[in-house]
């Protein structure tokens, strides 16, 4: 079977404007999905779901999360640490204060708690931008890291300084605390994931995503056609937060179990999910999750490769790692700025046209 | 012809024009110490093709400025459908049905030539946040009936071959088109044009030509445009109003205009010598 759109005419301003127009890339979507919930939940087990596919699922959320303000509206963040720190501690205030509730409703307003946060933070870019706006967010970074250290209220007043999420249940099966299944914690990532995806994706592909892009493009010409530069960026950053917090609370929650804010949600979180991004694709739902995929491969990768393959020692498999990265960011900005997802694109412009290019 | 009855006019060619849609007052704008705009006034009529022209410099884009709002003149008052503009931002300027193109183009680069006219209709759209996360129902039928308009200014502007191109790709012409595509997606009410045909070819420009009165004929649009070309100014326009370093020096239809001394001075004297 050829890849192909011949043959297969759009009859219709709604079949034109659907997610993936062409059948093979609609076939292996429900692959994806097929694959995603009704297999790898029945093989998954400890190794997998904590080194690759836990991990990777988070991740994906806060790079599209980050994707959406910053791929799409423009806004250059580097607090997504931070802001997944919100996610995070609000998840746990949320789980102690109120025992009974539902996990997934705890996650729901952790998102919510740090979308509110993100619109705080964001109301400073609609006077300041490009570097002076990075710099804004970084200082938010530094200062809610401070925050969460510092008043013991948010960490309940333990000792450790540490969060520690206890054991809640859904349906019968546990999905935090130590005695969670992998599969469970696969599971219950993956479904947020995928709602998370597919809102995602409806807000990039109608009016709000073209306000984003607009101011994103040229915030001049945006005013011009009736654009709020205002409440354009605020959305941005709210929905963009709501992703980044829903992150931060399975990351803690699900993910990690107990959490130091610092060392979970330090500046390095930030810069990690930047180059998701950068690496994925800025402006591309698809670009998040390559770009999460590939950070989240690269080093479990590596570290089979060279010290379980070659037996070398792990700080100099840490550090070539960190040399890759390195570079594949400088390549990516120079070369292609819209990342893994460009690339895809071209390699299947290549393979519509295929055997005859011309 | 009969420019001056507060009721209308009938031009030349049989079309209707109606009384004043938008009066500028008295506006004085200044940079600094830089006097763009000094102490001017004048009207546009509704279904009228009015031009603005100038040498370089003579502060024709800082008047579409004031209009859309982009400066606030220091004096001067803007009256749009009878009623004194309070001071508003360029949005809301959008959002009362006055739609413009400019001097340098401003289209999204990132983005295809149909999501770029789509976004000309954003003032149009009502569906939220929530309704665009959900897609299904509110959001989806939103965007079809908007798309299918879309595809009729399209029809119009003959641009169909270059629907899904990323606007960065196309040439300087094709942009212009798309640039005013975009304005039309608004269906305004008023429509600025700030130098059409400017760096256009002669093909280019008889189309341009063509689409700015079909648009007006068609669907009633009232046009203000700045033009250099005076050969297209007195084919298109009903009136003209003429500047120079900030002032008015003419205003009235374009053979009152050309054959107005202080004009030939000022402004044909120096591009046709
Ligand atoms: N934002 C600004 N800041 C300072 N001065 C400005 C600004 N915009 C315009 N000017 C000045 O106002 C005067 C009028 O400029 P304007 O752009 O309106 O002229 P124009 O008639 O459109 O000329 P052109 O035919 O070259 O487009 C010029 O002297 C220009 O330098
Ligand atoms: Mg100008």
């Amino acid at each position: 079977m050829f890849y192909r759109e011949a043959g297969d005419f759009k009859t219709s301003y709604v079949d034109d404007s659907q997610t993936f127009p062409i059948r093979f890339d609609r076939m292996r979507y429900y692959a994806v999905l097929v694959l995603g919930f009704g297999i790898l939940p029945f093989v998954m087990n400890d190794y997998w779901a904590n080194a690759v596919f836990v991990p990777f699922l988070i991740y994906a959320i806060a790079a599209i999360g980050l994707n959406i303000l910053t791929g799409y509206c423009g806004q250059v963040s580097l607090g997504t640490g931070g802001f997944m720190a919100v996610g995070a501690y609000a998840c746990y205030k949320l789980m102690t204060a109120f025992p009974w509730m539902p996990m997934p409703v705890n996650v729901l307003l952790a998102g919510l708690v740090t979308a509110g946060v993100g619109v705080l933070f964001g109301l400073p870019s609609l006077r300041i931008k490009g570097f002076y706006l990075a710099v804004a967010t970084l200082a938010a970074q530094f200062f809610l890291v401070w925050l969460f250290n510092k008043v013991p209220w948010f960490y309940n007043y333990s000792a450790s300084g540490q969060i520690t999420a206890p054991e809640r249940t859904l349906l019968g099966v546990a999905v935090t605390g130590a005695s969670t299944p992998a599969w469970a914690k696969y599971l219950f990532c993956a479904v947020f994931l995928f709602a998370l995806a597919w809102l995602a994706r409806n807000l990039t592909r109608g009016t709000v995503g073209r306000k984003w892009m607009a101011i994103r493009d040229m915030d001049i010409a945006a005013e011009i056609i009736g654009v709020n530069p205002l409440t354009t960026k605020l959305s941005a950053f709210a929905v963009s937060s709501f992703y980044i917090g829903i992150a931060g609370a399975l990351f803690f929650a699900v993910y990690l179990g107990a959490a130091e804010v610092g060392e979970a949600f330090g500046i390095q979180k930030s810069f990690l999910i930047l180059f998701m991004v950068i690496i994925g694709g800025l402006g591309s739902i698809f670009g998040s999750f390559a770009g999460a995929a590939f950070l989240v491969l690269l080093p479990v990768l590596l570290k089979n490769l060279l010290v379980g393959g070659l037996g070398w020692p792990t700080d100099l498999a840490a550090h070539i790692e960190l040399m890759i990265v390195g570079a594949l960011i400088i390549v990516f900005l120079i070369l292609e700025p819209h990342g893994l997802a460009q690339l895809w694109r071209v390699a299947k412009e290549k393979l519509r046209l295929w055997p005859f290019p011309h | 012809m009969n420019a001056m009855n507060p009721e209308g006019y009938v031009t030349a060619d049989g079309r209707k024009i109606g009384g004043v849609l938008m009066e500028m007052k008295n506006i004085t704008l200044r940079f600094g110490g830089v006097k763009a705009i000094t102490d001017i006034s004048f009207d546009i009529r509704e279904g009228e093709i009015r031009a603005i022209i100038g040498p370089n410099g003579a502060g024709k884009s800082s008047m579409l400025n004031v209009i859309s709002g982009f400066y606030v003149p220091q004096e001067g008052e803007v009256w749009f459908h009878g009623k004194k503009r309070a001071p508003m931002k360029p949005y809301q300027v959008a959002q009362q049905g006055i739609a413009r193109t400019f001097q340098n183009i401003a289209l999204f680069e990132g983005m295809s030539v149909l999501d770029n006219i789509m976004t000309g209709r954003l003032t149009l759209m009502k569906s939220g946040l929530m309704d665009q996360a959900m897609w299904w129902g509110r959001a989806q039928r939103e965007e079809t009936e908007h798309r299918e308009k879309v595809e009729k200014i399209i029809d119009f502007l003959e641009i169909q071959h270059i629907r899904k191109t990323p606007v960065g790709r196309l040439p300087y012409g094709l942009k212009k088109r798309v640039e005013l595509a975009r304005a039309l997606a608004a269906e305004p009410k008023l429509l600025l044009l700030d130098e059409p045909m400017a760096g256009m070819n002669v093909e280019e420009k008889e189309d341009m030509c063509r689409f700015i009165l079909d648009v007006n004929d068609e669907f009633g649009t009232t046009i203000t445009l700045i033009e250099h070309d005076m050969g297209v100014v007195m084919d298109l326009s009903d009136r003209v109003v003429v500047m120079d370093y900030g002032k008015k020096i003419g205003d009235g239809p374009p053979d009152e205009v050309r054959s107005n001394p202080d004009v030939i001075n000022a402004y044909l004297g120096v591009s046709h010598d």
